[in-house]
C-alpha cells in the first residue's frame, strides 16, 4: 500500500476533512437502513392476493390503450439549457465567494460580466428561437 | 479497526494513522441519531399542524379523532399504509420502480447534513456543532442535493411505464431544472456578503448583536431580491403549491407516483415534506442568521450555560423553520397552481434574469467596497449596466407577429 506522505499540518486538516465525511456517510447509512425497513416491515404485514386486474397500469379506470413512451422531444432541450446555466453557477460560484480578497478587483469583474454576457446572449439566442414560449 | 479504515479507503488512512477514537464515532452517530428523530418527527408534526392550519383558514376543524385535537393522525395514516398492498404494473421496469423511493428520499436528508441546528457545544469531551457535517464547501453540497433530488422523481415515473407518471415525471424534471438554475443563484447572492461556502461560517458571520442585527447581519435584507429568489425557486424546487404541477390531480392523477402504493408511497410523501423542512432549514441557515438570536436572561442564566449554549439557539433555528413553515401552508391556502407555460416563462424570462442581474450588482458593491469607491456610484453603474444587458436581451425577443425560424 502506498503511504500517504504529507506534512503535519495538512494532515491533521485532511483528518478532519474525512472525519466529516465519516458523518455523511453514518448518515447516508442511516438513511437507506431506515428506507429499507420501513420497506421490510411492510412487506411481513401486507397482504399479497394477486389479481390480473390489478397489475394494469392505472388510465383513470379505462383500460389502457395505445404504445408508451412517447414524449415531446423539447423536454430534452431544457436539460441543455439547464446544463448551461448550472454550470455558468458552479463557475461564478468560486469568483463570487472571492470576489471580495481575490485582489482582482474591477479586472476580475469585468470578466465575469463578459462571461455573463455571453450566456445572457445564449439565453437571449435561444428565446429568439421560440424555445422559452409555451403554447 | 485502523486496517479496515484504511482498507476501506486508502485516502483515509491518514484518519486511521492519526488514532481513530470510539467516542468520535459515538458522538458522530448521536448526532445522526438526532437528526433524524428531528426529521422524521417535524414531518409528523408539519403535516399534521398543515392540515390544521388549513382547516382554521377554510373554516373546517381539521383532523381531530386521533390523540389530542388530531396530532397522532399522521402516524396513523403512516401505520395503515403499512397494512396495504403493494401493487406493480407489469409493464414497470421492476429495479428501478424498488430503487426509485430511496433516490427521491436519500437527497432530502443529506441536505440536512450540513445545516447547523444550534452552537458549539461539548458531547464527551468532543467540542462539536450541532450539526451533522460541517463540510467546507456547504454551499456547493445543498446545491448538489437538490440537483440529484430530480432523479428519484424522474426515475419514479419512467419505470412505473405507465402514461400518467411519465408525463408527471418528465414534467417534473423540466420544471425541477428550471428552477434549479434561479436556486443556484439565490444561494449565491447571500455567499457574495458571507465570501465563503461553509455553512457554519456563513452562520457565524450572522452572529448576533443586538436587534440590528436582523437588518445589518442577517443576509435576507441586504441580498433582499436573492432571498425573495431563493424563496420562490425553493417552493418550485420542492413541488409544493403553487408550483405543483408535477401533481396536478385533474390532468396526470397522482403524477410520478401514481403506480406506487401502500408503504413505497409513503416514502415519496415522507421525501416531499422533508424536503420542505430542509429546504426552510437552508433558507433560514443562509439568510436568516441560522441558530442567532438573543440570549435568554445572559445576566442572570449565564452566556455560558446550559440554556445560552444548548437551548436557545435550537429554539432561535426552530422559530425561524416554523415561520418559513407556515408561510408555507399559506401559500397552499391561498394560491392556486400555476399553469406550465406560465410556470415555464416565469423560471426562464423573469427569475433566471433578475437572479443574474442582482448577483452581478450585488457583486459590483462588494468589488466597490473593496476597492473604497463609492458604493453608490459602482451600484449606479452596475445597474445602467444591467439595463443596458437587459435591453440587449429584449432586443433578440421575437415582437408579437414577428416569424422566427423555430428551433429543432
Amino acid at each position: 500500500m502506498t503511504t500517504f506522505h504529507a506534512p503535519p499540518l495538512a494532515a491533521s486538516v485532511m483528518t478532519e476533512y474525512y472525519r466529516q465525511y465519516l458523518a455523511v456517510a453514518v448518515f447516508v447509512g442511516a438513511a437507506l437502513v431506515m428506507v429499507g425497513a420501513m420497506l421490510g416491515v411492510g412487506a411481513l404485514l401486507r397482504p399479497k392476493r394477486p389479481q390480473p386486474e390489478k397489475y394494469i397500469t392505472y388510465e383513470s379506470g379505462s383500460d389502457p390503450f395505445g404504445t408508451f413512451g412517447q414524449q415531446n422531444v423539447r423536454y430534452y432541450v431544457y436539460a441543455l439549457l439547464f446544463v448551461i446555466f448550472d454550470v455558468e453557477t458552479v463557475f461564478v460560484f468560486p469568483w463570487a465567494v472571492n470576489a471580495d480578497h481575490s485582489g482582482l478587483g474591477w479586472f476580475g469583474f469585468g470578466e465575469i460580466a463578459v462571461f455573463v454576457l455571453i450566456l445572457v446572449a445564449g439565453l437571449g439566442y435561444l428565446w429568439r428561437k421560440g424555445l422559452l414560449s409555451w403554447a | 479497526m485502523t486496517h479496515l479504515v484504511a482498507i476501506v479507503d486508502p485516502l483515509m488512512h491518514t484518519f486511521a494513522k492519526s488514532g481513530f477514537s470510539w467516542s468520535f464515532l459515538f458522538v458522530v452517530i448521536i448526532k445522526v441519531l438526532i437528526a433524524f428523530v428531528l426529521l422524521l418527527v417535524g414531518v409528523m408534526v408539519y403535516i399534521w399542524g398543515m392540515r390544521k392550519w388549513i382547516a382554521d383558514m377554510q373554516n373546517r376543524i381539521g383532523p381531530d379523532n386521533a390523540g389530542p385535537h388530531g396530532v397522532l393522525q399522521t402516524l396513523a395514516d403512516g401505520i395503515k399504509l403499512f397494512f396495504k398492498e403493494q401493487t406493480m404494473p407489469d409493464s414497470a421496469d421492476r429495479v428501478v420502480f424498488r430503487i426509485a423511493p430511496y433516490l427521491s428520499i436519500l437527497p432530502a436528508f443529506l441536505m440536512f447534513c450540513v445545516v447547523p441546528v444550534g452552537g458549539t457545544v461539548s458531547i464527551l469531551g468532543h467540542k462539536t456543532f450541532l450539526q451533522v457535517a460541517e463540510l467546507p464547501f456547504g454551499a456547493m453540497w445543498i446545491l448538489a442535493c437538490s440537483g440529484v433530488g430530480v432523479y428519484g422523481v424522474m426515475l419514479a415515473g419512467w419505470s412505473s411505464g405507465s402514461k400518467y407518471p411519465l408525463l408527471g415525471s418528465v414534467r417534473a424534471s423540466a420544471q425541477l431544472l428550471s428552477y434549479e438554475a434561479a436556486f443556484g443563484l439565490g444561494i449565491l447572492g447571500a455567499l457574495v456578503h458571507a465570501g465563503t461556502l461553509s455553512t457554519r461560517e456563513i452562520v457565524n458571520l450572522q452572529a448576533w448583536s443586538g436587534i440590528g442585527s436582523i437588518f445589518r447581519d442577517w443576509y435576507w435584507f441586504p441580498a433582499i431580491v436573492a432571498f425573495v429568489i431563493f424563496l420562490i425557486a425553493a417552493v418550485a424546487e420542492t413541488n409544493h403549491p403553487p408550483f405543483d404541477l408535477v401533481e396536478a390531480e385533474q390532468e396526470l392523477v397522482g403524477g410520478f407516483h401514481t403506480e406506487y402504493s401502500g408503504i413505497r408511497f409513503a416514502i415519496f410523501f415522507l421525501a416531499e415534506f422533508m424536503n420542505l423542512i430542509t429546504m426552510s432549514a437552508v433558507a433560514t441557515t443562509l439568510f436568516l442568521g441560522g441558530p442567532n438570536g438573543p440570549m435568554l436572561w445572559p445576566s442572570r442564566l449565564g452566556a455560558h450555560g446550559v440554556i445560552n449554549v444548548w437551548l436557545m439557539p435550537v429554539f432561535w433555528f426552530g422559530a425561524k423553520v416554523i415561520t418559513l413553515l407556515f408561510g408555507t401552508v399559506w401559500l397552499r391556502a391561498s394560491l392556486p397552481r400555476l399553469r406550465y407555460d406560465q410556470l415555464m416563462s416565469f423560471g426562464w424570462k423573469y427569475l433566471i434574469e433578475l437572479a443574474i442581474l442582482w448577483v452581478m450588482v450585488e457583486i459590483a458593491i462588494e468589488v466597490a467596497n473593496v476597492q473604497s469607491w463609492n458604493r453608490g456610484v459602482a451600484a449606479l453603474i452596475a445597474v445602467v449596466a444591467g439595463a443596458g444587458l437587459y435591453g440587449i436581451l429584449m432586443l433578440c425577443v421575437p415582437k408579437p407577429g414577428e416569424v422566427v425560424e423555430e428551433f429543432r
